[in-house]
């Protein structure tokens, strides 16, 4: 007769350990193809290859062991702050000459500062009220002499760049996602402030095509041809008399489709206002080009309130040019030969297929907010992953079999015992890493040895206590209830101080640094399970088992 | 049963003084060293290029590859070339190379972060067969599975496309190039040696194996693994390894200060203080490199290390209890002697699984293990010859200021009694 409470506890001992190979081996399948639950079904869960493919899909490997490459980007959040002043210095233009104040000069000279130089300083009040309101509340606003200076606050600032870094994630996630990455990862970086974000790779072995992805600028601009071409940049600053007026800009053409002897960049000058922007875009796909070859183009097509605006002016530009402007380059200025109503348009240019796809796919996720540049870059090849998990393995099976070798010399029968426990702490360290989603990386397997140690640790103890109080001359039951009791506290402070200094590495450190923290946390906590619990029901069953009192004990 | 040693009794106490003169000329070697030649940092710190290539035999000369990298631009006063060896495997046709930051720390610099793993790949070109390279074929050591699918469904050397239309042949064509790459890394350890060899794969059709050579090559040299760290990151890292390392320190010693008393706690705290500077010592004496996976392995030593000191606290604590009338120090002594097989043990066989790791765990985890293994001897060490004498002398401190106070007078005497008393009681109920 097994006592109720030894029943209890073999009965929950072995239900974590179905739970955890359930974790670690399922799930299982119980219908066939067909839909039907049936035996036959169950049973094909349990073949090797199944088994080995499920395993595979539940334990996560980091980079480090599977291969892929891991970048940390910089936001240049400045770019965006910049953005925001340029854009009000251009509104402080306009609404000054609106209400006929006169202005020598608006200009910007860093980010997130505006001056306004007026003619006299009669207008200064207003001025200041006029663009302060139009500002917003994120502007402060003094004056020196007959300058206004516009300054923005640095709440403001900070809200700018915050916002600009969780578009730049993401218009990167959009871009990545296209790209056909499986599982990447991409999240924010370092400390507050830092503006970093990480981005994870799995898999990819060649992350130059990834970054040039990101890095891509893609600003669609339409803009109406003033003039041109000019062969050169002079030349077309010639032509307007000098000096560029401030509504019109020059831009370099590198068309495709020039007259023979043409110099290769050409020059066009074009109205600086757009008539189109990439904000107004739809869609933007790569299509083959109807000259035919291998070359594609990008056919785009229009948000409403764009195509009405591109219907007018075409309409009303009809025999002018229109350039297509990407990134401040004109990719082909053609002829507006009627008004285009239907919002679709299209970007002609010496595009390969790899290049038109990935510009499209530039213009479908839209601009960057800002510039990025990377900090970090690691790659591991694939081959170098798989060279690190058989040695990584080696290494702890290696470091295991020592173990249990010698606890079995040394404790004998109450050796297996500690075998038992050391197994079922590896088995469950792995079902908890699935739970929480933990990734298995290089210094993870490290953990994992380390865990043994501990586990290790544990058992020595109990069994050193155990043999003390048999020297002691306590009969083994009483000597068994002792050990445990008595080694407990050890156990237990000396494996939660080391959770703690584990949590100090969750919480502050990165990659595979985290990845040995979750796991050897996952194994301490498995540790106490096994060390306290199991190897305790296993000693109770062994001396319950005998009806007379045992004398002795294999330890 | 076995027993490693009969009863132990040593004077652990007594000898205290061998112990500390031991630490600190230790110490003072480590900090001369840490002082005078400084640490080895790792790129992770320090910032720079790490890459490892691979070669298909053995690996040219240094000053082959030196000239190689100088040719595409590269300061090569400054690279350091090391070949991966392999303590049981042997020579593993494997090479480090490794440039530190650049000066130009800068924007500039910033942006262009790979600047050099490009040149260093560009360099690899020269070991190749020089007709492959001239002729412009793919080399299937380097290429990516991405562009494989792209080259082979351009290229279309089973005239899948016209046969099958180019949706189905870029499908077809990516399930081949997943294979040959697959073979290539998981089989053939990164390099193909032969373009024959292919036709050990079984999913490629022999056709498309014949038809390879006339658009690919197999490279001699490939691309293992390659780290960039940026100054910015570099000194990011740098300052949270050590926020890390002391953060986890204070929560150590919060806990053991709950757990038992603050004398223990601090006692424990300065045990694994002189196991970390000790360990950073012996680190800068040999010149290993310290990399963010070593800090990692202190922070483990660091859980280590108390762990086998909390083991002994914890039976101090408990004979304090059974032996209320007894000296300190006999206690204390006892103690680390009834903990002794287990000390020995636990450490001999946690050494064990370190040692393993050293050996078998290959380049990567060698910094790492190496921590592990240096730091399980000073560990044990340090718990027994350095927490209990620190822990008894600030006793001995408490009991002399209170004997102070008892020669005051005979209120202050009696007030200092009680206090003696409560100070015994807080040890003993806990």
């Amino acid at each position: 007769m097994m006592s109720r409470r030894l029943r209890n506890r073999l009965l929950l001992s072995a239900s974590v350990v179905v739970l955890s190979l359930y974790l670690l081996f399922g799930p299982f399948r119980v219908r066939d193809a067909s839909g039907q639950v049936s035996l036959r079904a169950v049973a094909s869960n349990f073949t090797l290859r199944q088994l080995k493919q499920n395993l595979a899909n539940n334990i996560k490997l980091g980079l480090d062991l599977k291969g892929g490459s891991h970048l940390i980007l910089q936001v240049q959040t400045d770019d965006a702050v910049r953005a925001v002043t340029d854009g009000n210095a251009e509104k402080a233009r306009a609404v000054l000459q609106e209400v006929k104040i006169k202005f020598k000069n608006v200009t910007a000279p860093a980010p997130g500062r505006i001056e306004v130089d007026l003619e006299d300083s009669a207008n200064i009040e207003e001025t200041k009220s006029r663009l302060t309101t139009d500002f917003g509340p994120g502007w402060t606003a003094r004056n020196e002499g007959t300058k206004v200076i516009f300054e923005m606050r640095d709440e403001e600032k900070a809200e700018i760049r915050e916002r600009a870094v969780e578009q730049a994630m993401h218009v990167i996630e959009t871009r990545i996602n296209a790209f056909g990455v499986a599982e990447p990862t991409i999240q924010r970086h370092g400390p507050p402030q830092s503006y970093q974000i990480l981005l994870q790779l799995p898999g990819v072995d060649d992350p130059e095509r990834v970054k040039n992805l990101i890095r891509a600028e893609s600003r669609l601009e339409l803009k109406l041809v003033d003039s041109g071409p000019y062969p050169t940049e002079e030349a077309a600053r010639q032509a307007l008399g000098g000096t560029v007026p401030p509504d019109k800009q020059i831009l370099p053409s590198r068309e495709r489709r020039r007259e023979p002897g043409a110099p290769a960049i050409q020059y066009y000058v074009v109205e600086k206002v757009s008539v189109i922007t990439g904000n107004d875009l739809r869609n933007a796909q790569a299509v083959p080009s109807q000259t035919g070859g291998s070359i594609y183009e990008i056919l785009f097509s229009l948000r409403p309130s764009g195509a009405e605006r591109f219907g007018t002016v075409t309409s009303a530009n009809v025999g002018k040019n229109l350039a297509i402007v990407l990134n401040d380059e004109i990719k082909s200025a053609p002829v507006i030969k009627e008004a285009i109503t239907g919002g679709e348009g299209r970007i002609e240019g010496d595009f390969t297929k790899e290049e038109a796809e990935d510009l499209a796919l530039t213009l479908r996720s839209g601009a960057l907010p800002a510039r990025v540049t990377y900090l970090e870059e690691r790659t591991v090849g694939p081959s170098l992953g798989a060279d690190s998990i058989r040695q990584g393995f080696a290494a702890s099976i290696g470091g295991l079999a020592a173990i249990v070798l010698f606890m079995l010399f040394y404790y004998r029968l109450s050796g297996i015992n500690a075998v038992i426990c050391l197994i079922l702490n590896l088995l469950l360290l792995l079902a908890a890493m699935r739970v929480f989603g933990a990734v298995l990386t290089l210094p993870g397997i490290a953990g994992v040895a380390l865990t043994i140690g501990m586990a290790v640790d544990a058992n020595v103890l109990i069994f050193e206590r155990i043999r003390e109080e048999l020297r002691a001359g306590k009969v083994p039951a009483s000597a068994v209830a002792l050990g445990f009791e008595r080694a407990f506290t050890a156990i237990f402070d000396s494996n939660l101080t080391t959770i703690i200094a584990a949590l100090f590495l969750f919480v502050f450190g990165t990659g595979p640094i985290r990845g040995f923290a979750v796991t050897l946390t996952a194994g301490l906590v498995a540790n106490l399970f096994t060390a306290v619990f199991v190897s305790r029901t296993l000693f109770l069953w062994v001396l319950e088992r005998r009806t007379e009192r045992m004398e002795t004990l294999s330890i | 049963m076995y027993e490693l040693i009969k009863n132990p009794n040593v004077d652990w106490i007594g000898l205290k003084r061998y112990f500390i003169l031991f630490s600190v000329v230790l110490l003072a070697i480590g900090g001369a060293s840490a002082a005078w030649r400084g640490f080895s940092l790792g790129i992770d710190f320090s910032g720079g290029t790490l890459v490892n290539i691979k070669f298909k035999g053995t690996p040219p000369p240094e000053d082959q590859i030196r000239e190689a990298l100088g040719q595409q631009g590269i300061d090569i006063g400054k690279v350091i070339i090391q070949p991966i060896s392999d303590p049981l495997a042997g020579i593993r046709n494997e090479v480090l190379i490794r440039l530190p930051q650049r000066e130009a720390a800068g924007g500039a610099a910033e942006s262009e972060l790979d600047v050099e793993k490009r040149a260093i790949l560009a360099a690899l070109a020269r070991f190749n067969d020089p007709a492959a390279v001239a002729s412009r074929k793919i080399d299937l050591n380097t290429v990516s599975r991405d562009r494989l699918r792209e080259a082979l469904l351009q290229f279309d050397p089973l005239g899948l496309v016209a046969s099958s239309g180019r949706t189905a042949a870029d499908a077809e064509y990516g399930k081949y190039a997943a294979a040959i790459v697959t073979y290539r890394d998981q089989q053939k350890g990164g390099l193909i040696g032969d373009l024959s060899d292919l036709k050990a794969v079984a999913d490629l059709p022999p056709k498309l194996v014949d038809a390879l050579a006339e658009h690919f090559f197999a490279g001699n040299a490939a691309m293992i693994s390659a780290e960039i760290v940026g100054p910015q990151v570099g000194q990011q890292l740098r300052q949270r390894a050590i926020y890390v390392t002391l953060a986890s320190l204070v929560g150590v010693l919060i806990y053991i200060a709950f757990r038992f008393e603050w004398i223990y706690g601090v006692a424990a705290v300065v045990a694994v203080f002189h196991d970390v500077l000790v360990t950073l010592g012996i680190f800068s004496l040999l010149q290993e490199e310290i990399s963010l996976n070593v800090v990692a392995a202190l922070l483990t030593l660091i859980g280590y290390s108390v762990n086998d000191t909390i083991v002994i606290f914890d039976r101090v604590r408990e004979n304090l209890r059974l032996r209320r009338r007894e000296d300190l120090t006999k206690i204390v002594n006892d103690s680390i002697n009834q903990t002794l097989s287990r000390t020995i043990l636990t450490s001999g066989l946690t050494f064990l699984a370190v040692l393993a790791l050293y050996l078998f765990g290959g380049e990567v985890l060698r910094g790492f293990s190496l921590v592990l293994v240096i730091g399980i001897i000073v560990g044990s060490y340090s718990t027994l010859a350095i927490a209990s004498p620190v822990m008894l002398w600030w006793q001995a401190w408490r009991a002399r200021r209170a004997a102070r106070r008892r020669v005051v007078g005979p209120a202050a005497a009696a007030k200092a009694a009680t206090q003696k008393e409560k100070e015994r009681k807080v040890t003993v109920s806990r």
